[in-house]
């Protein structure tokens, strides 16, 4: 499959067809989502109704972790077997999983506040996702800072590489330290543990998280492979334009232009 | 207070709850909007590019 979408124009052509469909099953999921999560799912007999804060803030935690390590498959695969999407797929993911970081991380601090009495606290779980946040936005500063977009890409892969030590950390901190922040409940050894009326909005919204990253994820880089050809298109065309300036013939392409 | 009134007062965690789903929906909203704003632009862009191109051929 990743070699058959190896061929940029090919991934054109098949992504073209798979984003009304994507966009189309990410909002479909969403609406049902939301109803659940708003309407259907019962409020805790401890934490009353701002429970349903949990139906953004635990799919955007996850997404936050599971594009990071998108991002860092996808940097090897570029470092390692130069896959001509590769890069273009890393670079492309990762502001949408900044994105997703940020929304947990405020999320999670307005839970905070009447659950544990704080916006904030700097303890394992909340510093190893506020250093994941810090990791996409200096992959982002990386690939976007270089005259060169290869080197760019390149530096920012290794960063990317690098910072997959995180996801370990950001998975077990709530296990290996002492922390506010509850432990699993849903991907523990032994099952989940939080009922099945919240289990299933929980799970929704975060099939239509994944959903919407899949959607955003193709619409990047849809624009990055035409944003790129229209460059290499232009870079061909400059020599034959220069030479067109010093010695304007008529009817030259610049004539109209001019 | 009414059925609906209670509803958006989410059991006194209206300040909280509310804002959650508007920093999402804000966030993730406006991702999504310059995603497809940045396809439309390189649509243009390539176009442009592509009859460039071929006019010059």
């Amino acid at each position: 499959m990743f070699n058959s979408l190896a061929n940029p124009a090919r991934f054109m052509r098949l992504s073209g067809a798979a984003v009304p469909w994507l966009g189309g099953a990410a909002a479909l999921l969403l609406a049902i989502g939301l109803c659940l999560a708003l309407f259907v799912a019962p409020p805790d007999y401890q934490q009353g109704e701002s429970v349903r804060i949990m139906f953004v803030h635990v799919p955007s935690a996850w997404m936050a972790s599971f594009v990071y390590l998108f991002v860092a498959v996808a940097s090897a695969v570029a470092l390692v077997w130069r896959h001509p999407l590769a890069a273009v797929a890393a670079a492309a993911a990762a502001p949408v999983g900044a994105a997703f970081t940020f929304v947990c991380l405020v999320t999670g601090s307005l839970w905070g506040k009447p659950m544990w009495g704080t916006w904030w606290v700097w303890d394992a779980r909340l510093t190893s996702v506020l250093v994941l946040f810090f990791l996409y936005l200096g992959y982002i500063a990386l690939v976007n800072g270089f005259e060169s977009a290869e080197r760019g890409e390149r530096a920012g892969a290794v960063l990317a590489l690098v910072g997959v030590v995180n996801l370990p950390i950001i998975k077990f901190s709530v296990d290996w330290w002492n922390t506010l922040h509850q432990p699993a409940s849903v991907f523990r050894a032994g099952g989940p543990t939080i009922d099945p009326s919240m289990l299933a909005p929980l799970l929704v919204m975060s099939v239509a998280f994944t959903l919407i990253f899949g959607w955003l994820l193709v619409v990047r880089m849809r624009a990055a492979l035409n944003e790129r050809k229209a460059r290499a298109l232009q870079l061909y065309a400059a020599p034959s334009r220069r030479a067109a300036a010093e010695s304007p013939p008529a009817g030259s392409a610049l004539g109209d232009v001019a | 207070m009414s059925a609906i009134a209670a509803y958006f007062a989410m059991g006194g965690y209206a300040g909280y709850v509310w804002p959650a789903y508007a920093v999402a929906t804000i966030v993730i909203g406006g991702v999504s909007w310059q995603s497809r704003r940045r396809y439309r632009a390189s649509a243009v862009l390539l176009d442009r590019a592509q009859r460039q191109a071929a006019a010059r051929r």
